[in-house]
């Protein structure tokens, strides 16, 4: 998030666009709650009538997948009707003249043709944002799963660039983390192209600067991301550690994913269950998990804080540092990990980092800092941007719009999209066997719309076949206008409906994300296959 | 510069301030129980009355804004008896009050504390009660223990205020007065999202964390620990409940500033896996096609020859690694350390990418 949690209370136009944020980041949207109360305006874009879409001032429920269309449109909108922030762009931005150009064509009737919301609406959503003395934008995977995720951010970023909506209280283009350390992850490291702290390991400064501190040889070519990895089981990749996710369950198109673990040498896996993919492993180490370990997370407005350890863990589970530091010894890397605690790996990462130079496992006690936090002396960072871009104007950019990597067709003639519940987090490693979410969602549901129950000779309640190129599940059936006529919603938490067996058409080229959001199915009475 | 003067000592403050705020910003122990600091002062409970110079009767200081000149005394003879018989009040139609297990809630004893420090047992005065226990509600997280609630409407106001869920709300008036959901039913058939607002802010413990109380009967006090709930992106600060070397509980922490004070339903009650049967004790192997246990030593000499030889075989590129979201930064670090300094590439990810 470029700007803090505290400042969601502040915005008088909020835009929310692919998220379900109520049930996805529920305290997060209390703060949004507050700013409604207290006069807010908030434009919901969204295909389903989302609990957000209902408190809605303004619900613009696009086809899934058309986002650039509706910000495209939005922006077009914005320089027609001379709603930009002139005096913004002179001074803090580049490419408008180019950006201009591009949208010409991109007009609300072009964008209603595709993305199926009322050109009016769109002109009025225009209208909202850049008339906002302080307009925030906030997003989760809704923008980024799809194969035009990169396109996405950067058509919000246009929207934000054009009307100054950054680097002020209040404002900002805010992506909503999803998991609890999922910053942290990426902050310490475990990216194919950078470095911790962000330092791309392209970079001969940064590739001097890690091998000189570890004493050892590095690649100067970038790694390749999970996604591909994946791809290249069996071909150029033979052995992997997978810590602490159940690959099989939550990534797209299941089977290839069996496939691709099964065709390695040799699988590692370090996991506080044995899920779906330990069993696949040729080796498991039992983890210590939350309320057995210290530590430190970095939630998704870059607040860097300590988590401790309350019990011990179960039987002879280790925190995975250790687990990983046994590994190394006994291949003879033992010297490169020579940590007592979690505060010694810690305060390594703050060594080597950028973002955490100012940061030791003593200072972040009481979770005071956002970071960068560059210097001992810094304050830490709660709003990005304030006078400058990373790379210092910020640049227009003219993404135009692509379909899906699958749209619909005679033989699967619905839209899937998938999201999460509430009650339940991921693949229910946790809330699976945690009494109290168990019973409140207890099985998943197909959110049908009534109308397409009955034409698709679906029963409320009853069991349907869902298929897609790659896979098909039975699923039950739960009629609603949350979703709209011709798109359909579930969760992939359940393992008894597989969901991600028929996910996984395309992935954005840049990041490698998979296009979980969009998913062409057919939807047929299950009939005998009960 | 406006100022106020409280028992004497004369301080400045700020508009919109209200006696109570100033007063325990100058910790003055003024007893409140409809006071919750996330909410709107509501002024049900009375105890929080001050003498105000110039007024004719006491005062409730939590709705009464400060004022320049104003002088007031927040523990004359007289406003400590006026406050011992409203206690006595409200003791006598809570007479459980004591006997309330603190694993009920965050705010669950401030009833109980207050009737020590008033001597109220409930024996002034004897009569009826208000609120009806909801024992059909058998809902597994939230306990609706109505027979000891006192209409501090803490709970709706939390629900309302802070939730934005308007799941519950107050029905009748007077010795009638219940707190309820629409069509008087059940939990699950409400607006609620069982985040355990309304529990954590009741101060009678009429409202009772289910999963923490199977823990009451278990000999010891229960004990804190300061942690981050292990869900989503957010953050909020929680405290992790121990009692006998185990979980009992979670409670939000009022002061987690990115919460202050919030959780949803799987940060409130979605934490007894930790202590599931199904989680691995001791490292496994495979042998003959099948996982069996194994000792840390040959786990780990097992795990590194498999890399060994496939670095052999294949080369190093040959080698990959997925760091967790889920698991803290020394993780994540240690994982992309393996790979980097174990094996000079760059083969590493998180799985931020689905």
């Amino acid at each position: 998030m470029s700007n803090p949690l505290v400042d969601m209370e502040k915005p008088d136009v909020i835009f929310c666009i692919g998220t379900n944020m109520t049930e996805t980041h529920p305290v997060a949207a209390t703060r949004l709650k507050t700013a409604i109360r207290n006069g807010a305006t908030l434009i919901c874009a969204d295909p389903r009538k989302i609990p957000l879409a209902r408190m809605a001032d303004l619900h613009l429920p696009l086809r899934v997948g058309s986002d650039v269309a509706l910000l495209g449109a939005m922006a077009h909108v914005i320089v027609r009707d001379g709603l930009t922030d002139e005096a913004f762009i002179a001074e803090r931005t580049e490419g408008y003249d180019a950006l201009v150009k591009h949208l010409e064509t991109m007009t609300p009737e072009w964008a209603e043709g595709i993305c199926g919301v009322p050109a009016a609406d769109i002109e009025r959503a225009a209208h909202l944002y850049a008339g906002a003395e302080r307009g925030a934008i906030y997003y989760t995977l809704g923008i980024t799963e799809h194969i035009c995720g990169v396109d996405n951010v950067q058509s919000l970023s246009n929207l934000v660039l054009l009307t100054g909506n950054i680097g002020r209280e209040g404002t900002g283009i805010n992506p909503m983390r999803g998991q609890n350390n999922i910053q942290g992850a990426g902050d310490a490291g475990a990216l194919p192209n950078n470095y911790p702290g962000f330092q791309p390991v392209t970079n001969p400064a940064n590739q001097a600067k890690f091998a000189q501190a570890w004493g050892r040889e590095v690649d100067l070519e970038l790694g390749i991301t999970k996604v591909r990895a994946l791809e290249q089981c069996g071909e150029s990749i033979f052995a992997m550690l997978i810590c602490g996710e159940n690959t099989v369950v939550s990534d797209p198109d299941r089977a290839h994913c069996e496939h691709a673990l099964d065709a390695l040498e040799h699988l590692v896996v370090i996991d506080m269950f044995l899920t779906e993919t330990a069993e696949r492993a040729d080796v498991v180490f039992p983890a210590a998990g939350w309320g057995e370990v210290d530590g430190v997370f970095t939630n998704t407005e870059r607040r860097v804080q300590r988590v401790r350890k309350a019990v011990e863990p179960p039987g002879s589970a280790k925190p995975d540092w250790e687990i990983i530091a046994g590994i190394a010894r006994a291949m003879g890397l033992g010297d490169g990990f020579p940590y007592q605690s979690a505060k010694d790996v810690f305060n390594e990462l703050c060594q080597l980092s950028t973002t955490y130079a100012g940061l030791d496992w003593d200072r972040i006690d009481k979770g005071e800092y956002h970071w960068p936090v560059p210097d001992r002396e810094h304050p830490g960072t709660p709003i990005l941007h304030l006078g400058e871009f990373p790379r210092g104007r910020g640049l227009f950019v003219t993404p135009g719009y692509r379909d899906p990597a699958e749209t619909v067709s005679d033989d699967y003639p619905i839209w899937l999209t998938t999201g999460r519940r509430l009650a339940h987090y991921h693949t229910r490693t946790m809330t699976g066997r945690a009494k109290g979410p168990d019973w409140l969602v207890p099985e998943e549901l197909l959110e049908v719309h009534p109308d397409d129950v009955q034409r698709l000779s679906l029963v409320d309640g009853g069991v349907a076949l869902m298929k897609s190129p790659r896979g098909e599940v039975l699923i039950k059936v739960k009629a609603t206008d949350q979703s709209p006529r011709g798109t359909v919603f579930c969760s992939f938490s359940f393992g008894d409906v597989r969901v991600n067996d028929l996910t996984g058409a395309g992935y954005d080229p840049i990041t490698d994300t998979a296009e979980l959001k969009v998913c062409p199915v057919s939807v047929e009475p299950a009939g005998a296959r009960v | 510069m406006s100022t106020i003067t409280i028992d004497g000592q004369s301080v400045p403050f700020e508009d919109g301030e209200t006696i109570y705020e100033v007063s325990r910003r100058l910790e003055r122990d003024v007893p409140t129980l409809c006071y919750d600091d996330r909410l709107e002062a509501f002024g049900a409970c009375r105890l929080c009355v001050v003498e105000l110079e110039g007024a004719r009767n006491p005062v409730a200081s939590c709705t009464t804004m400060a004022a320049d000149g104003m002088v007031v005394r927040t523990a004359t003879e007289a406003i400590e008896r006026h406050r011992k018989t409203l206690m006595d009040l409200v003791v006598s139609e809570n007479p459980k009050g004591a006997r309330i297990d603190p694993l009920r809630g965050l705010a669950s004893q401030e009833l109980a504390h207050l009737a020590v420090r008033y001597e109220s047992d409930g024996s002034r005065f004897v009569g009826k009660q208000s609120g009806t226990s909801r024992p059909d509600d058998t809902n597994p997280m939230i306990l609706r223990d109505y027979d000891n609630c006192i209409s501090c409407y803490r709970c709706v106001r939390v629900c309302a205020e802070r939730e934005g869920d308007y799941a519950i709300s107050v029905a009748n008036r007077g010795f009638e007065t219940q707190i309820t959901t629409e069509f008087a039913g059940l939990l699950e058939d409400s607006d609620c999202t069982f985040c355990g607002q309304c529990v954590q802010t009741c101060p009678t413990g009429a409202l009772g964390d289910l999963r923490s109380m199977e823990a009451q009967d278990q000999p010891g006090e229960f004990e804190k620990t300061r942690s981050i709930c292990p869900y989503c992106g957010v953050g909020c600060s929680v405290d992790i409940l121990t009692k006998n070397e185990k979980i009992v509980g979670v409670q939000p922490a009022m002061d987690g500033p990115a919460n202050l004070g919030a959780l949803c339903v799987k940060g409130q009650f979605g934490w007894d896996w930790v202590d599931s049967d199904e989680r691995l004790t001791q490292p496994l192997v495979r042998k003959d096609g099948k996982l069996v246990p194994a000792s840390w030593e040959e786990a780990w000499e097992r795990a590194a020859k498999g890399f060994k030889s496939v670095v052999e075989k294949h080369g190093r590129h040959a080698v990959y690694a997925v760091a967790s979201g889920r698991a803290p930064h020394e993780s994540a670090y240690s994982v992309q350390k393996f790979v980097r300094y174990g094996f000079g590439t760059n083969y590493v990810d998180n799985c931020s990418r689905a």
